[in-house]
C-alpha cells in the first residue's frame, strides 16, 4: 500500500514530503544478467522479488462471544467476578485476581475519558480510517478500563481527560468491538 | 547457581533494510565478530545455543531459530527459540544465563535477529499490533504507537511530564548515537525540531518513536572457569529479574506502588499504580534484579543504563520504573540531566548532566529495533562500555564513560507485557 500523507501544511524536517510515492508493483522480468565469472558473484546485486501472502482465519470470540452478542443489540457487556466482586469493563470470563469464574452484567452507557490520543497513522488495516481517536473510558462502579473509538471531535485539543461521554452503537453490527464508539456526552 | 560471566559479543549494522542478507548471514556477521574478539574459543568449547525473534510474520519463515543455528554450524547441540515480543532479546539473554547457571552449559551462545524490512512499514505496525489482543485492542487500535501515545497523556495528565521533556530524551539518543557506528540514525537535533517532526500519535511526533530495522545480535555466556580461560575482562551477570503484566493495558490495576528498596509508603499517598501510566512489569523485574545484585540506591550504585526507549515517552517512565527518580519526577530527571553523558554537547542547558548515562549508544530511537536482537545488542553495548573496549568497537571514545564498572539492561515488551532487567558487572 502507498504511504499514508497526513494533510499538514507545517514545513517538515529531512525533506520527508518531497520524494516520489513508493509502490511494490514490481516488474516482470525475464531474464536477469550473468557474468562469465564466477568469482565475481559475491559483488552481485540481491534479488528481490514479490510474495503476496493471503489467509482468511476462522476466529473464534470463545466465551468473549456474549460481549459481541450484547453490541450487537445495543447492550454493553462487562463482567463480574461472583467471589472478589472485581468487576472488568474489558470483559473476561475468570477473575485474574482471584481465579473465580465471572458473571455478564450491563455496564453504564456513560463513562469519562481516562487518557486518550489522535492516530495520525496506523496499521496498513486501519491507515484509511486515520486521523481516528482512542480512549479508554472509566465507568463508575467498575474497576478496569475499555478501549473504544471516539467521534464527534475534530481532534485532540477537543478530548480532555475526564470528559463525559456516551456509548453509542451501530445499527448493521460489523461483529467487531468498534460496532460500539463513544461520542462527547 | 553458578556464576555466569559474559564473554564476547558482536553486532551487525542495523539498517532499514539488508535485501543483500537473509537472516542466517546477519546472525552470522555478529557470530564471527564475537569469536573474532577472543580467538581462545574453540567451537567445540560451545556447549548449545538460544536464538530469538519476535514475529514468524516478518521472517515468513517458521523455526527460523535452526536455520539460524545450523548457519553457525552450532548442529547438533541444544537450541531453542526465544519469544516475547520487545522484550524477546532480553529473554534470550536472560535463558542463555540460565543455561550456564544451572550447569547444563559452560558456554552458551544467545543470538537474536529481525528482519522487518521485508514488508512495508504499515504492514509491519500492523503485524507487531497483532501483539495486542486480537479480540478487543487490535480492531479498535491497531497500532502500538497509538497505545504508548494514551499511556503517556495519561503520565502528563497524573504527573506533569510535558512534551518538551520527552522531546529531550530524542535529543540525547539520537545525539549520543553520532559517536555509534552501528546506530541506524545519527542526528543532531533541537527540541523544536522533535516537536515539528510529523504527529504520528497525538502527542507523540516521528522523533519520538524508534524505527523498525534489520539486524542481528550475539553475546557469548560462560562460567567462571570458561570465562577467565577466554578473556582477561570477562562481565559478570549479577542480577536478572523479569516481570510480567496483563496485556490489555485496560485491565491493570490501580492500586499500591511496588516500592522500591529506596522507597517508602508515604512517597505516593496519591499515586493510583500501575494503572496505564507506569510499567509495573519494569518495576518488578527491576527490584528482582536489584536483590539479586545487592543493589540498595540504584541512582548511586549503577554506572550506566542501557534502556528500552521505543518512545520517549516509555524512557522517562522506565527511569521511575527502575527507581532512578520517584513516579511523577522522570520528566524532571531528564529535564536537569541526569541521564545525558557528561562529556557530550547537547546544545542543551542541563543543571546536573551526566549523574547516570541512559543509552550512551543511542538506544532504540537511533540504533533502530530490530526486535530480536534488540536486548542482546544493548547487552553488547554494555559489556563493551564495562570492558573499556568502546573505542576499539566503534572506531571513537566518545561514549566511553570513565566509570562504567556496574551497568544496567533493560528489555520490554508490548504496552509493558514482558520486561528484564539485567545487571553486568566488572567481572576481573
Amino acid at each position: 500500500m502507498a504511504k499514508k500523507r497526513i494533510g499538514s501544511t507545517k514545513p517538515t524536517l529531512h525533506g520527508r514530503k518531497t520524494k516520489i510515492e513508493e509502490v511494490t508493483t514490481g516488474a516482470t522480468v525475464y531474464n536477469v544478467p550473468f557474468p562469465k565469472d564466477l568469482s565475481t558473484l559475491k559483488g552481485m546485486s540481491p534479488i528481490v522479488i514479490r510474495h503476496p501472502y493471503s489467509v482468511e482465519y476462522i476466529h473464534s470470540y470463545g466465551q468473549d462471544s456474549p460481549f459481541f452478542a450484547g453490541i450487537a443489540n445495543g447492550k454493553l457487556l462487562g463482567t463480574r467476578c461472583g467471589p472478589c466482586r472485581y468487576t472488568y469493563a474489558t470483559p473476561r470470563l475468570h477473575c485474574a485476581n482471584c481465579g473465580g469464574e465471572t458473571d455478564w452484567t450491563e455496564l453504564p452507557l456513560a463513562g469519562r475519558v481516562h487518557t486518550f490520543t489522535t492516530c495520525y497513522y496506523g496499521s496498513e488495516e486501519f491507515l484509511k480510517e486515520t486521523p481516528f481517536h482512542l480512549i479508554l473510558v472509566e465507568f463508575d462502579g467498575v474497576d478496569t478500563l475499555l478501549l473504544a473509538r471516539l467521534i464527534g471531535v475534530e481532534g485532540p485539543e477537543e478530548i480532555r481527560i475526564g470528559m463525559k461521554v456516551k456509548a453509542k452503537f451501530r445499527r448493521n453490527s460489523q461483529l467487531k468491538p468498534t460496532d460500539m464508539y463513544f461520542v462527547p456526552a | 547457581m553458578r556464576p555466569v560471566y559474559m564473554v564476547s559479543g558482536g553486532v551487525s549494522k542495523f539498517a532499514k533494510a539488508r535485501p543483500d542478507a537473509t537472516f542466517q548471514k546477519m546472525v552470522k556477521e555478529a557470530f564471527d565478530y564475537a569469536l573474532g574478539d577472543i580467538p581462545r574459543l574453540k567451537p567445540d568449547m560451545i556447549d548449545g545455543s538460544v536464538g530469538s525473534y519476535f514475529s514468524d510474520h516478518f521472517t515468513r519463515q517458521l523455526m527460523a531459530g535452526i536455520m539460524a543455528t545450523d548457519y553457525l554450524g552450532l548442529c547438533p547441540k541444544p537450541n531453542k527459540r526465544i519469544e516475547g515480543g520487545g522484550a524477546t532479546g532480553g529473554l534470550c539473554f536472560q535463558s542463555a544465563w540460565e543455561s550456564v547457571a544451572s550447569g547444563r552449559m559452560n558456554c552458551c551462545v544467545a543470538f537474536g535477529f529481525e528482519t522487518m524490512s521485508r514488508v512495508q512499514t504499515w504492514k509491519g505496525n500492523e503485524f507487531i499490533a497483532h501483539a495486542s489482543d486480537t479480540n478487543f485492542d487490535y480492531p479498535v487500535g491497531g497500532f502500538y504507537s497509538g497505545y504508548y501515545a494514551m499511556m503517556v497523556n495519561r503520565h502528563i495528565h497524573e504527573f506533569g511530564t510535558t512534551v518538551e521533556q520527552m522531546a529531550m530524551v530524542s535529543v540525547k539518543n539520537h545525539r549520543n548515537a553520532c559517536y555509534n557506528p552501528y546506530a541506524q540514525k545519527q542526528k543532531q537535533l533541537t527540541v523544536r525540531e522533535v516537536r515539528d517532526s510529523e504527529m504520528v500519535a497525538y502527542p507523540l511526533t516521528l522523533l519520538d518513536i524508534c524505527v523498525m530495522s534489520d539486524g542481528a545480535a550475539v553475546c557469548i555466556l560462560a562460567d567462571e572457569e570458561t570465562a577467565f580461560r577466554l578473556t582477561d575482562k570477562p562481565v559478570r551477570i549479577t542480577g536478572v529479574g523479569t516481570g510480567t503484566d496483563m496485556m490489555r493495558m485496560a485491565d491493570r490495576p490501580h492500586g499500591k506502588v511496588i516500592l522500591a528498596p529506596n522507597e517508602k509508603e508515604s512517597d505516593y499517598r496519591n499515586v493510583k499504580y500501575p494503572g496505564v501510566h507506569s510499567f509495573r512489569a519494569g518495576r518488578s523485574a527491576g527490584i528482582q534484579a536489584y536483590r539479586m545484585a545487592g543493589i540498595k540506591d540504584p541512582l548511586r550504585e549503577i554506572d550506566f543504563i542501557e534502556l528500552h526507549d521505543a518512545y520517549t515517552s516509555s524512557e522517562i517512565q522506565t527511569y521511575e520504573d527502575l527507581a532512578l527518580c520517584r513516579y511523577g519526577e522522570g520528566g524532571t530527571f531528564v529535564e536537569q540531566g541526569h541521564p545525558f553523558l557528561p562529556r557530550i554537547d547537547y546544545g542543551l542547558n542541563l543543571k546536573k548532566k551526566g549523574t547516570i548515562p541512559v543509552n550512551p549508544s543511542g538506544g532504540l530511537i537511533a540504533c533502530g529495533h530490530p526486535v530480536g536482537a534488540t536486548g542482546l545488542m544493548q547487552a553488547v553495548f554494555a559489556f563493551w562500555q564495562i570492558q573499556g573496549s568502546i573505542r576499539k568497537h566503534f572506531g571513537s571514545g566518545e561514549l566511553q564513560l570513565k566509570k562504567a564498572n556496574r551497568g544496567l539492561i533493560h528489555s520490554h515488551a508490548g504496552t509493558g507485557t514482558y520486561v528484564t532487567v539485567s545487571i553486568l558487572e566488572k567481572g576481573w
